[in-house]
C-alpha cells in the first residue's frame, strides 16, 4: 500500500492526523462465530476511528456485520481478533465485571425493540441505570425528569411502556441510554419498528442529541437516518467498504 | 431498585404469584406441623413430667409407671428408706386400681388413684375439696357425667365386681368431695382419686401396703442422677426413672413418629422448593431479553441474581407466613384427633407450638427460596448478552 493510498484509507476510516483523539478506535477487528462444525466470519478485520461528537451511521445489507460491530463497540461481545478502544481504553479483553461497569458509565444503548422494563414507569426505566450507578434517589428522579423533558415526555413520566406509543417508548429508551452521561450512544436500528413519521421524529432527536455534544453511532437500514449522520461507514461481508 | 423490580415482576403475573404463594403456604404448613410434631410430643411430655416438680419416679422393677398392673409391696418400708436420703425432700406414693360404682341398674367402672393429697402430683382440684378424709373421693368430669354424681354425694364404691354374680368386693361408702382434672389421664377416661390408705384397704389383704408408683422430689441443689443411682442401689426391687431416662424411653418409643415427621417435613420442603424454582425459572425464561438488556445497560450480574433471588424469597416468605397460620390451625385440629388416642395422657400435645419450630420452618423456607432463585437467575445473568438479544429478537 502506498503512503498516499494508506493515508486515504485511514482518512476515510476516520483517522486524521489533525483531528482530536478518537473516542472509539478499532484496529483489525474480527469476530467469528461457531456454526456447527464451521465458523462464520461476521467481521473480518475492521479498522476505523470515531472522534468525540461525531454522528456515525453504519450501513450495509443484512448479515454484513453491522450489529456485530456495534456489539463489540458496546462491550457486550468480545472480538476474536484485533482490538477496540474507547477513550483510549482497550475494552475487547475486559472481564465481565469490568465490562459491565464500563458499559454503565460509558455506553448508552438504544435497541430496535425498545426493551423497556414493562413493569416500570417511564421515569423508573430512565432511573434504572442511575440506580445501578449508585446515584441517590432524589438526584436520579430529578435527572430522569430532565431527560424525559429533553425527549418531550415530561407529561408521561408515570406511564408504563404499554401505555406509550412506539415512538414514545423509543424516546424513553433514548432518555434511559443517556442517564449516566455516556461517552457514546449506540443505536441498533432505532427506527426499525416505527412508522415513517415517528421514525423522522427519532432521527430529529438523534440530530439534536449530537448537536448537544453526544457522540452517536447508529446501525441502520433506514436511508433517512443514515443520511442524517455526519459520516457513514458502509459494510459488506464483514469488512468496511467505500460508500 | 432491585426491590422495586422484584415487586413489579411478582405483580406482573399476580394470579400466578398468588397461586405459588398458596402452594408454598400448604407446603409450609405441613413443614411447620412436622417440625412441631418431631419435637412437640417430647417437649410436651417433658413439661408434663416436670409440671409438679417431681424429678424421679419409682416403678416395679423392669416396668415404667403404670405400664403394667404390677405393684411394689412394702410401700412404707420403701418410703422410710427414701427418707433417709438427705437429697430427697418429698416422697409421694401412688397406688393405681379400678373401682366399680353401681348407679341404678348399671355399674360404672373407673380408674382410681390412691395418693397422699398433701404431696400428690397427679391431679389438680377444679372445685370442692381434696379427698383428705379416709372416706373421701374426688373425681373427674367424665366420671361425674357417667354416674350423674355431684359434690357432696355419697357413693358405694367397690374394687372388685363379679358381673355374673353381680357381687362386689372391697366395698366402701365414700363421699364425693371435689371435682378434679388428672394430669396424666387419657381422653374420656373415667378417673377418681382417694387417700392411698383407703384404696389399699379396699384392695384387701394383698394391697395393704402396696404402691404402683413413687414420685420423688429431689433438692434443687442435688444431682437427680446421683439420687436415682442411690435409689437403685438401696432399693433393688424398683426401677428408678428420672425425667431424663423417661424422656430417653419416650424418644425410643417416638422414634417412628419422628422419622415420619422428618420424612414428611423434607418432602414438604422439597415440594415448596420445586414450586418456587419452577415459578422463578418460568419467570426468568419469560424475561430473558429484559435481563440481557439490563446487563447491556450495565446492571451487574450480582444485582440481577439478587433481584431474582428476592422474588424467590418473597414468595417463600409470603407462603411461610400464610403457612404458619394454616399450620397452627391444622395442628390444633390434628392434635384434637391424636389426643384422644387410647392410653395416652390427653395433656400431651402432639403438635406443640414453640417459637423455635416456627423459626426453623421459616429459616428452611427462606433458604429454599434463596436456593430456588440462585440457579435460574445466575444462568440467565451469565448468558452472552449479544447472542441472547439476537435470539430474543428472532423469537
Amino acid at each position: 500500500m502506498t503512503l498516499a493510498r494508506e493515508k486515504a484509507v485511514f482518512s476515510w476510516a476516520g483517522y486524521d492526523d489533525e483531528a482530536p483523539p478518537p473516542v472509539v478506535e478499532a484496529r483489525d477487528l474480527a469476530r467469528d462465530y461457531p456454526f456447527g462444525a464451521e465458523r462464520v466470519h461476521a467481521l473480518r478485520g475492521v479498522t476505523f476511528a470515531i472522534t468525540e461528537g461525531e454522528y456515525i451511521a453504519i450501513a450495509g445489507p443484512s448479515g454484513c456485520g453491522k450489529s456485530t460491530l456495534l456489539n463489540l463497540i458496546g462491550v457486550i461481545d468480545h472480538p476474536t481478533r484485533g482490538e477496540v478502544c474507547i477513550r483510549g481504553q482497550n475494552v475487547g479483553g475486559m472481564r465481565d465485571r469490568e465490562a459491565t461497569a464500563f458499559r454503565l458509565r460509558n455506553i448508552g444503548f438504544v435497541f430496535q425493540r425498545f426493551y423497556l422494563m414493562p413493569t416500570l414507569s417511564a421515569r423508573e426505566n430512565v432511573e434504572l441505570p442511575m440506580a445501578e450507578a449508585g446515584i441517590a434517589r432524589v438526584e436520579r428522579a430529578a435527572r430522569a425528569r430532565e431527560l424525559l423533558s429533553y425527549v418531550g415526555l415530561e407529561a408521561r413520566e408515570r406511564h408504563r411502556p404499554a401505555q406509550l406509543s412506539g415512538g414514545e417508548q423509543q424516546r424513553v429508551a433514548i432518555a434511559r441510554a443517556l442517564a449516566n452521561r455516556p461517552a457514546i450512544l449506540l443505536a441498533d436500528e432505532p427506527t426499525g419498528e416505527l412508522d415513517a413519521k415517528t421514525g423522522a421524529e427519532i432521527i430529529g432527536l438523534f440530530g439534536r442529541l449530537n448537536a448537544d455534544g453526544t457522540t452517536v453511532i447508529v446501525v441502520t437500514h433506514d436511508e433517512d437516518l443514515a443520511s442524517s449522520a455526519h459520516r457513514k461507514i458502509h459494510m459488506r461481508d464483514g469488512v468496511i467498504v467505500p460508500g | 431498585m432491585r426491590f422495586t423490580l422484584a415487586w413489579a415482576s411478582l405483580r406482573r403475573h399476580g394470579t400466578r404469584t398468588l397461586l405459588a404463594i398458596l402452594g408454598v403456604a400448604v407446603a409450609a404448613a405441613m413443614l411447620l406441623d412436622m417440625v412441631m410434631m418431631s419435637t412437640g410430643m417430647r417437649e410436651s411430655f417433658r413439661e408434663l413430667l416436670l409440671s409438679r416438680g417431681y424429678q424421679l419416679r419409682l416403678a416395679p422393677k423392669g416396668t415404667l409407671p403404670f405400664d403394667t398392673d404390677a405393684t411394689m409391696e412394702s410401700a412404707s418400708r420403701i418410703t422410710a428408706t427414701l427418707r433417709t436420703n438427705p437429697s430427697i425432700v418429698t416422697v409421694s406414693a401412688v397406688l393405681g386400681g379400678t373401682i366399680h360404682v353401681p348407679t341404678g341398674n348399671r355399674v360404672v367402672t373407673s380408674a382410681a388413684l390412691g395418693v397422699d393429697p398433701a404431696v400428690q402430683g397427679d391431679y389438680e382440684l377444679l372445685s370442692g375439696r381434696d379427698p383428705v378424709g379416709s372416706n373421701s373421693i374426688a373425681a373427674n368430669d367424665e366420671f361425674l357425667a357417667a354416674t350423674g354424681a355431684t359434690t357432696g354425694d355419697t357413693l358405694d364404691v367397690a374394687t372388685g365386681y363379679d358381673p355374673q354374680l353381680r357381687t362386689y368386693a372391697g366395698s366402701m361408702r365414700l363421699v364425693l368431695t371435689g371435682r378434679v382434672r388428672f394430669l396424666y389421664g387419657a381422653a374420656n377416661q373415667l378417673a377418681t382419686v382417694m387417700r392411698l390408705e383407703t384404696l389399699q384397704k379396699m384392695g384387701g389383704a394383698d394391697r395393704t401396703d402396696d404402691a404402683s408408683l413413687f414420685m420423688i422430689r429431689v433438692r434443687t441443689d442435688a444431682e437427680v442422677e446421683a439420687a436415682r443411682a442411690w435409689v437403685e442401689l438401696n432399693i433393688p426391687d424398683v426401677s428408678a426413672i428420672s425425667t431424663a431416662t423417661a424422656l430417653a424411653e419416650v424418644d425410643k418409643r417416638l422414634r417412628y413418629f419422628r422419622q415420619l415427621a422428618v420424612i414428611l417435613g423434607t418432602v414438604s420442603l422439597f415440594v415448596g422448593f420445586l414450586l418456587v424454582t419452577t415459578l422463578v425459572t418460568v419467570s426468568v425464561n419469560e424475561r430473558i431479553g429484559e435481563i440481557a438488556v439490563m446487563r447491556a445497560l450495565g446492571v451487574s450480574k450480582k444485582h440481577v441474581v439478587q433481584q431474582i433471588v428476592i422474588e424467590g424469597v418473597a414468595i417463600s416468605l409470603a407462603g411461610a407466613i400464610g403457612g404458619l397460620a394454616l399450620g397452627l390451625v391444622t395442628a390444633k385440629y390434628l392434635n384434637g384427633i391424636l389426643s384422644s388416642f387410647p392410653g395416652l395422657p390427653s395433656a400431651i400435645d402432639f403438635f406443640l407450638f414453640q417459637p423455635k419450630s416456627a423459626w426453623t420452618a421459616l429459616g428452611l423456607l427462606t433458604i429454599s427460596g434463596i436456593a430456588a432463585g440462585v440457579y435460574p437467575s445466575f444462568r440467565a445473568a451469565s448468558l452472552p448478552i449479544a447472542t441472547t438479544l439476537r435470539e430474543d429478537a428472532i423469537a
